[in-house]
């Protein structure tokens, strides 16, 4: 044994080298458990790609490859950074900026993955299930106070891109360069992907009442394109990830 | 057998030692080196290789290209979709097909504790691959991190023939030691811990997918190798390497040894990243006449490049047989 680590000579110059290489490695060592504190801390808060598993076994099984976010025709898919811990590498969600809105119907980020990290064994976007969405500021919602909206839905200069089904089925197009005029605000149902997964429903049952406010439905997948596309300053639904929807939510 | 098991434990770690016995081929040419004569003629010899100041860069040349060919693929298949190889070093497809960087593969299937068949296949595949080319090829001829090493290499050296920086050497057994952290670690706390700090990971995604903040670690790393420690990450850190190591261990592609040929003067030692793999040129340390250079060779050729008498050469076991 000290034959194998070279201490059969214990000249202080040997000793020196030990300790060096102990400290070094131990500090390589404490490095790479630094990755610990984001993950505790920030526990599942990253959106995650359609069919990512459950998030602590999520980062175990990504091997930080990036081919989802390579694939993605909106390019939704972004990777984490050293501020993630082990996540980073791994790819997420930013909704607020790019939101996936199922432009590749047949789910490209999941065959693309090759561990299963993104679950294999979805085949349609409505059994996706990122999260879900929350009226998380309903101050702002346009069709609670009855107006309507017109205009590019997020500015004339916000880069987002978006499939819009009647203009072009294949190719995504700049949000920009698709401005509404609605006599009552209806972006989030209007470009929600998913049918079924968020109406709007009258505030009262007076006719002249004019005022809606969105319900986010169980068929809510998560992907976060009502997020997107709301024109309010902050953002009136947001997506929760991982969360499971309850009704009255 | 016995000298392949000796190159291996020295990969782990062990620090080279003078054989106890030899070959008798090897008794004989040390007899005859050993004699005064062959003393002074290698003398003269090693005279005059120093004033014709010997010196190719042929397989440095190449190895830079593959190096800079392999990731602008990555790049390009991306940035300008040509679709060789996407992904990252990680784990990625050339032409379809799955590819897994054998530790990152080995790093998710210890954290996730599943069997993932494509991860099996891109495996094998990867695994086939380097067995063939030698194993810690990877390192020498596609990581993007040892191209950035071996300049901050060529600095350091710079530095240190100043005086202005030493090199701290370091015992390699802490690579073994971490290989089996970071193997526990992702055994234990069901993360790819490694990946966290690997800087092969890291500049690969860069280079594909733009900055990242993990940049700065890299830089450290190149820091500490330029200030403290020659070559720190790649001899005495790399898992990566190690796992590569490994995988060559059996592998055809080898640099030998011919102590014939060889003066002893140690030009080789000089600009190997992994020295200890060419303890077998000091006078007294080559079992055989003709030896199979050690499991943690990279490949990279500088050696070969360096002997002036082409004692160390590329060598395809089995094909020079055939041929």
């Amino acid at each position: 044994m000290s034959k194998f680590f070279g201490t059969s000579s214990p000249d202080s110059d040997e000793r020196r080298r030990f300790l060096r290489s102990a400290l070094l490695g131990s500090a390589i060592a404490a490095a790479s458990l630094l990755g610990f504190l984001p993950v505790v801390k920030r526990w599942s808060q990253r959106l995650r790609p359609p069919g990512a598993i459950v998030e602590h076994e999520f980062l175990a099984a990504c091997i930080k490859c990036g081919q989802c976010l390579q694939v993605c025709p909106v390019k939704a898919i972004r990777l984490g950074d050293a501020e993630d811990g082990y996540g980073l590498g791994v790819p997420y969600i930013d909704p607020r900026v790019q939101a996936c809105d199922f432009s590749c119907d047949a789910l490209q980020c999941i065959l693309a993955c090759p561990t299963g990290a993104l679950n294999h064994t979805l085949s349609t976007k409505e059994q996706v299930h990122m999260g879900v969405a929350h009226l998380t500021n309903p101050d702002g919602c346009l069709a609670r106070q009855g107006k309507g909206f017109k205009g590019p839905a997020r500015g004339a200069s916000f880069p987002g891109i978006h499939r819009y089904a009647e203009i072009d089925r294949w190719k995504a197009i700049p949000i920009a360069d698709h401005p509404y005029d609605l006599e009552s605000c209806d972006l989030c149902v209007r470009e929600c992907p998913i049918k079924g997964a968020i109406a709007m429903q009258p505030m009262s049952e007076d006719p002249n009442d004019h005022r809606r406010t969105p319900v986010v439905t169980a068929d809510c997948t998560g992907c976060g394109m009502c997020e997107m596309i709301c024109p309010a300053e902050v953002a009136v639904l947001t997506i929760e990830p991982r969360a499971v929807w309850r009704a009255g939510s | 057998m016995k000298a392949f098991l000796d190159g291996f434990m020295v990969m782990l770690g062990k620090t080279p030692v003078r054989p106890d016995h030899y070959t008798p081929a090897a008794e004989a040419l040390l007899a005859a080196k050993r004699t005064p004569e062959a003393r002074e003629k290698r003398k003269q010899m090693i005279a005059a290789e120093k004033a014709a100041k010997h010196k190719t860069h042929f397989w440095r040349n190449w190895r830079w290209v593959s190096i800079i060919l392999v990731n602008l693929l990555f790049v390009l298949s991306y940035r300008i979709d040509i679709q060789v190889v996407e992904g990252a070093l990680t784990g990625s497809r050339f032409v379809g097909f799955h590819m897994a960087d054998l530790n990152s593969a080995l790093q998710v299937m210890l954290a996730y504790k599943h069997v993932v068949i494509n991860l099996v296949i891109g495996t094998s595949t990867v695994l086939f691959m380097w067995w063939l080319f030698g194993g810690r090829s990877f390192c020498a001829w596609v990581c993007p991190y040892h191209l950035l090493a071996e300049l901050v290499e060529q600095l350091h050296l710079k530095l240190a023939a100043r005086g202005l920086v030493k090199d701290h050497p370091l015992h390699r057994g802490i690579r073994t030691v971490l290989y089996v952290v970071f193997a526990l670690l992702a055994l234990i706390t069901g993360y790819t811990v490694f990946e966290f700090i690997s800087p092969v990971g890291i500049l690969s995604r860069t280079f594909t997918y733009g900055f990242s903040f993990a940049l700065l670690w890299v830089v450290f790393l190149l820091g500490i190798e330029l200030f403290y420690s020659r070559r720190f990450w790649c001899r005495y850190i790399c898992p990566i390497g190690m796992t590569y190591g490994v995988v060559g261990a059996f592998s055809p592609v080898k640099v030998t040894y011919d102590m014939d040929k060889c003066l002893h003067e140690g030009e080789c030692r000089k600009v190997c990243m992994v020295p200890h793999v060419l303890s077998m040129t000091r006078m007294g340390y080559a079992q055989d006449a003709k030896m199979d250079i050690g499991a943690d060779c990279t490949r990279c050729g500088m050696c070969v490049e360096v002997c002036p008498t082409q004692a160390l050469k590329f060598e395809i076991k089995g094909l020079s047989k055939l041929l």
